[in-house]
């Protein structure tokens, strides 16, 4: 099989995976990070003027929030942030009423990567378009953590990476609406993105025909083996089955929570610790220590967490925190694992 | 003649936390590394042979066995550097 047919057909291994109606509808990109930048500068610097708002919630991660802060001050339009609860959840109250005929776009993450709280992006959604709003979904930590169905959730643009779901680093996927796609300008001028560049003799410029979408959005050499790496990881997650995959964290995360709660005298768990509220996330900081020491002690056990603030300062300022310690979960953790985890945890409790 | 750069693989500024830095040893020089901090530091507390609490130079910090140490509240990359010279020179 030829590169181009394989990597043709990761697009639309993608596209099933999230059910969009059509292959042409997905644009592969680096990651969510870019993906969410293609939206802001291909559609929001176009689209976007003095007087239009663009609604995000305070838990979202930086790159749901610094892209839109660049445009806004290029722009002029006013960046709006929804309030998000002191147990890690959003406030529907407060982001639905900040939703106007002036919101052009809600931004939203559909789980957060601090405290797994999962959104009901489908509500906001909903929302939104009543307003005349567009809705872009942040999928980076649903969508290899749950079935996701763009379609069902009515979402105009989701983002994802492939490197949170057993694929490489440096490759994502965009999802956007076809009609969204066909109107917007490109973001990336290069090779592959165009359709004609001819060089006009009388005016001394080059004339320029646009590809059409996807390709319109992929200047440059296609990321190829990224793509194909992508198609395998979401081949080898369907044959497990989304549903089975969400099952498996959730059961883990209850454990998780009901015996750190038990067990750890020290310990405390930021955000909602309702597992019908949260994917395998679990923030936590321990007395006395910081979220890096502790990491270190777990990595010295060849337990690996993240420490810090997770490229989401705004939630941690909400968590009143300076940083913090988290756990997450995916399908080849194992509840002897997490036994493991607490045990250590114990331990350096006694430090 | 012996550098800092001989037995430090980085030097990484934390983040969330008030001003800090990891640093990394390099993993076929860390026991030595280790070895020669627990000779000057002063140790005021440890866990399990893994995490020691030290001051050095009126500086707190904590070295983990895995080859790690968290420096906190020093200004710097350059002053963290001027620090482990002193350390393990």
């Amino acid at each position: 099989m030829e590169a181009t047919e394989l990597h043709e057909n990761a697009r639309k291994t993608v596209a099933k995976f999230i059910n969009a109606k059509d292959a042409s509808e997905i644009v592969f990109v680096r990651g969510t990070t870019e993906a969410i930048n293609l939206v802001a500068y291909a559609w929001g610097l176009r689209n976007l003027k003095k007087g239009d708002e663009v609604l995000v919630s305070l838990m979202e991660h930086h790159s749901n929030i610094v892209p839109w802060e660049i445009i806004a001050k290029i722009n002029g339009f006013t960046l709006k942030y929804g309030k998000v609860n002191e147990d890690g959840t959003l406030d529907y109250e407060d982001f639905e009423s900040k939703i106007s005929s002036k919101t052009k776009l809600a931004s939203l993450s559909h789980v957060s990567n601090v405290s797994g709280v999962i959104n009901d992006v489908k509500r906001i959604a909903k929302v939104a378009h009543e307003n005349g709003a567009l809705m872009l979904v942040d999928g980076a930590q649903s969508v290899p953590h749950m079935p996701v169905d763009v379609r069902d959730l009515d979402a105009d643009f989701l983002a994802f990476s492939g490197h949170k779901m057993l694929g490489p680093t440096g490759i994502g996927a965009l999802y956007g609406k076809k009609h969204l796609l066909e109107t917007m300008e490109p973001f990336q001028g290069g090779g592959e993105m165009i359709k004609d560049v001819i060089f006009n003799q009388k005016t001394g410029h080059c004339s320029i025909d646009w590809n059409e979408p996807p390709w319109k959005f992929e200047a440059g050499t296609p990321n190829i083996c990224g793509g194909v790496a992508l198609m395998e990881a979401i081949k080898y997650l369907e044959n497990i089955g989304m549903p089975e995959v969400l099952a498996h964290e959730k059961m883990l995360t209850e454990y998780a929570t009901k015996t750190m709660q038990n067990c750890c005298t020290k310990l405390v768990l930021y955000g909602t610790s309702d597992p019908a509220l949260k994917c395998g996330i679990m923030p936590f900081g321990i007395a006395g220590l910081s979220s890096h020491d502790v990491a270190l002690f777990l990595d010295n056990n060849g337990i690996m967490i993240r420490s810090g603030f997770h490229c989401a300062q705004p939630l941690h300022q909400v968590f009143k925190l300076q940083s913090s310690a988290r756990a997450s979960f995916y399908i080849y953790n194992t509840r002897e694992e997490i036994d493991r985890f607490i045990e250590v945890l114990k331990e350096i409790e006694q430090f | 003649m012996p550098a800092v750069e001989d037995y430090v693989a980085r030097i990484e500024e934390t983040c969330g936390e008030e001003k800090g830095a990891v640093v990394t040893f390099k993993y076929d020089r860390k026991e030595e590394a280790i070895a020669k901090i627990m000779k000057k530091a002063k140790l005021k507390n440890s866990l399990s042979g893994i995490i020691f609490d030290l001051t050095f130079q009126g500086v707190s910090f904590r070295m983990f066995s895995s080859g790690k140490a968290i420096f906190k509240g020093v200004k710097n990359k350059e002053a963290i550097h001027d620090l482990l010279a002193a350390l393990l020179l």
